[in-house]
């Protein structure tokens, strides 16, 4: 089978690679990238946890092969962070305790981001259909709403 | 999980896609907005020497009416069909769907075209189109020819497209006025298939009786169903409590719902009945009727 040769921007920073047709998205960036803050879940589609943002859409990167990646823009939650400060949504995340075993939280503040790009002042009814298909299965959703909030406030 | 391995073909042109199909022949499978595919390929239920992954192909992402049709590009991501003015001013029946196809991130990749041609009697937009009345394009190495949307379906993950077939454009024609539609979903949580869903659509004349009926079930049998009789037990009578529930009772009466996890055989039937009557309420309170 034949490798792809492949190039994309992950965070800001250019990236070749040479894959093979089958690997998934979410194995590119944290096998051969090595950026582990992209999580594996439910390994289904269900859970989340491995959402990356691809040309400004949320997308689950376990269901999306390198490849189809090829001359895409990636930001990762390695991204979020600039010069040593936290984005809004990440400060938001700690302000209003929106983790507690913090598994699901990369994939949760990629969507939230993404969102927050979209729509500055999303409604809480908004703000939960966004997250429709990220789970949390400790801390609740609760928190990570008004952590949205208050990202929404800070960057309005 | 890994998929068994395969070669991946990303043609730029549609011509160059079905020359790709006519030379791999049954060895290749299209690829759209892979989230049906993909995870069928990762949990081994099906694999492919190749995938021809159209995504690369540009022209075929639109929404758009012409000469009284909706026209939407067979790889039209799903999110687009929430974000169009066209479908939220005209079309409520399928921002409904939109909005109930398995969650953002999902919808934010998978394509109208693929929830189409998968033929999987479990997706949304099967009943919708089968209510609409629409008409499936399919784009072969001879040239188009158009399917009705109610001759479309075969059965379990098959359709009336050839192996060397790309499905281009799916045509709605536009309702006149005194029209609704509406989709209702029964789904445990966001995400899932639905234990029952209905769509129905219907034009209203000048007196306020149905002139028009169509009525689509999802995730009631092998196939996706049109529930042909019900829709037609309500033409030429005004839609009102007791023929609206007629409708329903026949729309349940031909589903074939297979018991699992989602419920048994009687359950997912009552269910049927119900959504199909929620939708039909749904879609005459659209159309302007009582």
């Amino acid at each position: 089978m034949a490798k792809h040769k492949i190039s994309l921007t992950i965070n800001g920073a250019a990236h070749e690679a040479e894959v093979d047709s089958r690997l998934l998205l979410v194995h590119l960036i944290r096998e051969n990238l090595r950026l582990t803050g992209t999580h594996v879940g439910c390994d289904t589609t269900h859970c989340g946890a491995c959402t990356v943002i691809v040309d400004g859409q949320p997308v689950k990167s376990c269901t999306m092969l390198a490849v189809q990646a090829n001359g895409a823009k990636i930001m990762t939650v390695e991204g979020l962070e600039q010069g040593g400060k936290l984005s809004a949504v990440q400060e938001g995340f700690t302000e209003k305790h929106a983790l507690q075993c913090g598994f699901c939280t990369p994939g949760m503040m990629m969507t939230c981001t993404a969102l927050l790009e979209r729509n500055k002042k999303p409604s809480e009814q908004e703000i939960r259909e966004a997250i429709s298909g990220n789970l949390c299965r400790c801390t609740g959703y609760v928190n990570i709403v008004r952590a949205v909030q208050y990202a929404a406030e800070k960057l309005a | 999980m890994i998929p068994a391995a395969f070669d991946y073909h990303r043609p730029a042109s549609l011509d160059e896609a079905l020359k790709l199909l006519g030379s791999l022949g049954a060895e290749a499978k299209l690829l759209s907005g892979g989230m049906s595919l993909l995870p069928m390929l990762k949990l081994r239920l099906a694999s492919f020497g190749h995938l021809v992954d159209i995504g690369g192909i540009p022209g075929l992402e639109y929404i758009k009416e012409e000469g009284g049709v909706l026209k939407i590009g067979g790889a039209t991501r799903e999110f687009m069909l929430d974000r169009s003015e066209i479908v939220r001013a005209r079309y409520p029946i399928l921002l409904d769907t939109a909005r109930v196809i398995a969650d953002p991130l999902v919808r934010n990749r998978a394509t109208v075209g693929g929830n189409l041609a998968h033929g999987d009697p479990a997706n949304d937009h099967p009943a919708t189109m089968i209510a609409l009345g629409a008409t499936v394009v399919a784009r072969g190495p001879k040239g188009e020819r158009t399917i009705p949307i109610n001759q479309f379906f075969k059965g379990l993950f098959s359709t009336a497209l050839a192996p060397n077939e790309i499905l281009v454009e799916i045509r709605i024609p536009t309702p006149p006025a005194r029209s609704g539609g509406a989709y209702v979903k029964l789904e445990r949580k966001v995400g899932d298939f639905a234990i029952a869903a209905a769509a129905a659509q219907l034009t209203l004349d000048k007196k306020g009786a149905v002139e028009r009926c169509g009525i689509g079930l999802t995730n009631a049998g092998p196939a996706p169903i049109e529930a042909a009789d019900a829709a037609r037990s309500l033409v030429g009578k005004i839609p009102e409590q007791k023929n609206l529930a007629g409708a329903a009772r026949l729309a349940a009466e031909i589903a074939k719902p297979s018991a699992d996890h989602r419920g048994s055989v009687e359950y997912k039937r009552e269910m049927a009945r119900v959504m199909t009557l929620r939708a039909l309420k749904k879609a005459v309170e659209r159309a302007g009727g009582q």
